[in-house]
């Protein structure tokens, strides 16, 4: 029971981190990027390829895959995304399916479509095992590793909002992008850092998470529904909304198939649809929050 | 009254429309062997038709479209392989289950933004799927409901293996439905949807039950998207996963897109342009198919949706 | 009595730690010219909204013609005859007018629900949308996209749709505000030609309008009543002038 739970945690922090930056890029542009699985996509084939062509070590992608995937998504944003900011909503959720897409099937062509596997580092694949019994809990290392990841990276982005100038200036942004601009701050370049780290944190969440959520050219489209409950469910206007949300998410999500194999992600998904017809808004939001 | 007329003038046939019903219906007969492409082209229309009345005429963005379709399917093709095979008593079951299931979903689109709206209708037809996969005793799960034999249309005419049948019996359905939402949509309850969709908060200031009004049509357009599910598994015999999955949600999307929302011919145009384009597509390159896809989709809202379809606007940026 | 048309009583709005509206009572009489006025963020947005149901208050209710409406939604209490304009133009921009007020005419009429027929079908229906187009000047541009409109033209589209609702209690939010000097006599005598018995409220700034309108007025100011009385008895409170009018003109 309390491996489910421990498991579930180190789901649920991997989806946090995957999720984040689109919650990020939805409060603050208000935008929906259905492609932001694709970032995540690109970390994990670019460590894969790293760790199998270039022989570095895993420990060294996952800044790699942070870095890549950031400048990537600076490129886009400033490219691509920029001009549809101000346009509806349906052609957002159209523009970014089509880029998912297009990555999907890029993604199948140049590496075919079969899945990878990520060769994880000696003193990551061993097991822990505390207590006996029902109350026995199995701590896998790697998990173990990737709920300390990405717990430091809660933390850091948590004080990098409330304690930076720069997270005063998003958090300004956020609430009212032309007073903000009025005041002096650069709107555009706060746009494009958010977005290049949103991007960047997804590429790193893919790195983290090709071995335990499987790497193939799917995947945007298969965990894209994943980082939308987070967003939706913890909203838009914190980080510990989408951080209590997906932690929820990846608990419900492994209790769920564990005790009812039969149902799946029926789990999910129905929690889901009552979550979000309980409160539309989602279920932490800050008041008078978008 | 020339206030009257001027209003009335918006409801009447054109003369185009009639004729691009004759030519519909006269195409399986004057080219039998494109009968089948007629036949899908009919199903999907109808599919898209019935988005249109919920994206363009009340402005409800749905990810999830495609929950009503597979539903259809799978009752009609239940229907016809435990209940009875006659083609017109399944097609009026799967619509009237279809409906119910689509009066239980528009309880979730009522409130929240659009990206709430989007998860759920993203989410409601992801559980149907799900469903659909693990209760694999009911449906044969991935490997598709089969052996659905169909009886003779009205008793008197079989499906045959060239599908004039089948592609009248489509355009039929599609006719009838068509009717329906075109008198619909010109009518004061149009005229309400539409509203709503302009402007929400003006509608509910001129006594509009806005609510209410959103759950009517989102139940209707689950009907209708489920009529042409079941045309689907009635034509071809066969209800598979991919009938509920998003791709089909996507595609009826684009086909919108494609052929303008918020007039009922839209999802005809759209329909025809993208049937044709997959079989080309198809043809020249088989496996990345999506790829094209989506770079249709980028181009498209890159464009302006608006002035896709008149390219005479394209010069000026 | 029954000639009070609109009664609140003690409303309440409260946001969080601020209370946009405190204990405000209002009354209207049949064919009442009421005016509210108060300085900009006095509430009176925030009291119209409240009116309508826009927004719930935090306490206090609302009786329109003896009936509690306080838990009505917005819908409901205007197909009550309860009908507002906006102070910034809420239209249905890819619908021209002549569709706007044919569907706010059905609407009003119980017709708005009908699926068979088109709309405009029921002759009268038509010749009231006509009526009202004609009335607002609005016949030449009847079958244009309301998007295309001139600002003046909206504006005017704008109180024709609540007229079309056959109002009993008309709220209306600053129906001149924005409107070019010479749109604004074809708006004011409109506004002026209300019928007798509907009870009219009228949010404004413009002072020359409010004096000339009204024949009662109340002043809010800080979400929270200051006084009520004749526009003489207004003019001549030394508070009054002290908040709003004697301060070097809060106009617009």
């Amino acid at each position: 029971m309390l491996t489910i739970l421990f498991d579930g945690i180190a789901y649920g922090m991997l989806l946090f981190v995957l999720a984040v930056g689109l919650a990020v890029t939805l409060g603050l542009m208000n935008f929906i990027n259905l492609a932001h699985g694709a970032f995540a996509m690109a970390g994990g084939y670019l460590t894969v390829f790293a760790m199998q062509k270039a022989g570095l070590p895993f420990l060294a992608c996952l800044p790699l895959a942070f870095v890549a995937t950031a400048l990537a998504g600076a490129l886009l944003e400033r490219t691509l995304y920029r001009p549809m900011y101000a346009k509806p909503h349906l052609d957002q959720v159209l523009f970014s399916i089509g880029l998912a897409f297009m990555a999907v099937a890029g993604v199948d062509y140049f590496v075919g479509s079969s899945q990878q596997n990520v060769h994880l580092p000696g003193w990551l694949r061993g097991r822990t095992e505390i207590g006996e019994g029902a109350l026995m809990l199995g701590m896998g290392h790697y998990r173990l590793f990737i709920i300390a990841v990405c717990a430091l990276l809660a933390v850091a982005l948590q004080l990098v909002l409330t304690r930076t100038r720069f997270g005063s200036r998003l958090r300004a942004a956020v609430d009212d992008p032309r007073v903000a601009a009025g005041l002096g701050i650069n709107v555009n370049a706060v746009f494009l850092l958010t977005f290049a780290t949103g991007s960047g944190l997804a590429g790193l969440g893919g790195a983290l998470g090709a071995e335990i959520l499987g790497l193939d050219p799917t995947f945007p489209l298969k965990y894209m529904i994943y980082f939308l409950i987070v967003v939706a469910v913890g909203g838009t206007s914190s980080i510990t909304g989408p951080l209590a949300a997906a932690l929820l998410l990846g608990i419900a999500d492994v209790a769920g198939k564990y005790f009812i194999p039969k149902m799946g992600a029926f789990t999910v998904y129905l929690l889901m649809i009552l979550i979000l017809l309980y409160r539309p808004q989602g279920l932490f939001v800050r008041r008078g929050g978008r | 009254m020339e206030y009257q007329s001027t209003l009335l003038r918006r409801a009447r046939w054109r003369p185009w429309e009639f004729a691009l019903w004759a030519a519909a219906f006269a195409v399986p007969l004057v080219f039998p062997s494109r009968a089948l492409m007629v036949n899908e082209i009919a199903i999907v229309a109808l599919f898209a038709m019935s988005l249109d009345l919920v994206l363009g005429y009340a402005g409800v963005v749905s990810l999830g479209h495609a929950a009503f379709f597979g539903f259809g399917a799978y009752t009609a093709a239940l229907f016809a392989k435990h209940v009875m095979p006659d083609p017109a008593v399944g097609l009026a079951v799967a619509i009237v289950l279809s409906a119910l299931l689509g009066a239980l979903a528009s309880l979730t689109i009522l409130r929240g933004s659009d990206l709430t709206r989007l998860m759920v209708t993203l989410g409601t037809a992801l559980l149907l799927l799900e469903l659909a996969n693990k209760l694999d005793w009911l449906t044969g799960g991935a490997d598709g409901l089969q052996g659905v034999v169909m009886g003779p249309v009205l008793g008197r005419f079989e499906f045959d293996l060239y599908g004039q049948t089948a592609a009248w019996y489509s355009l039929a359905v599609m006719l009838l439905l068509f009717l329906l939402m075109r008198r619909l949509v010109h009518s004061p309850f149009g005229a309400t949807l539409e509203a709503i969709r302009d402007n929400r908060l003006r509608a509910a200031a001129i006594g509009v039950p806005v609510v209410a009004r959103l759950a009517v049509i989102y139940t209707v357009a689950a009907g209708i998207a489920g009529a042409a599910g079941a045309l689907l598994a009635q034509t071809t015999g066969f209800a598979s996963l991919d009938v509920l999955a998003f791709d089909r949600s996507a595609d009826v999307l684009l086909m919108l897109v494609i052929g303008g929302v918020g007039w009922l011919y839209g999802g005809v145009a759209g329909a025809i342009v993208f049937k044709l384009l997959q079989d080309w597509l198809s043809s020249v390159t088989p496996q990345y198919w999506m790829f094209w896809i989506g770079l249709l989709l980028v181009l498209l809202v890159l464009v302006g949706r608006e002035r896709l379809l008149r390219p005479w606007t394209w010069r000026r940026r | 009595m029954t000639d009070i048309v609109l009664a609140a009583q003690g409303l309440v709005k409260r946001f969080g730690g601020i209370v946009a509206t405190d204990k405000v009572s209002l009354e209207l009489r049949r064919g009442a010219r009421h005016a509210l006025i108060g300085p900009n963020g006095a509430g009176k947005t925030t009291l119209v909204n409240l009116l309508t149901g826009v927004l719930a208050p935090s306490a206090g209710r609302i009786a329109l013609l003896g009936e509690d409406i306080t838990g009505l939604a917005p819908h409901q209490r205007v197909a009550r005859g309860l009908v507002r304009t906006f102070q910034i133009n809420q239209l249905f921009d890819s619908m021209t007018p002549l569709q706007t007020l044919a569907l706010a005419v059905s609407q009003r009429r119980g017709l708005g629900a009908k699926w068979w027929q088109p709309l405009g079908a029921a002759r009268p229906v038509a010749e009231r949308a006509g009526q009202l187009l004609e009335q607002f000047h609005l016949a030449d541009v009847a079958q244009q996209p309301t998007r295309q409109l001139a600002y003046g033209k909206r504006r005017l589209l704008e109180i024709a749709i609540a007229l079309a609702c056959e109002p009993r209690v008309l709220l209306l939010d600053e129906p001149v505000a924005g409107v070019p000097p010479g749109e604004r006599e074809e708006l004011l005598q409109t506004v002026a030609a209300l019928p007798g018995d509907v009870s009219v409220l009228l949010i404004e700034h413009d002072m020359d309008l409010v004096f000339s309108f009204a024949d009662r007025m109340t002043v809010l100011v800080n979400g929270a009543l200051l006084t009520e009385g004749t526009p003489d008895a207004i003019a001549g409170d030394a508070r009054v002038q002290a908040v709003y009018l004697g301060h070097g003109g809060a106009h617009g």
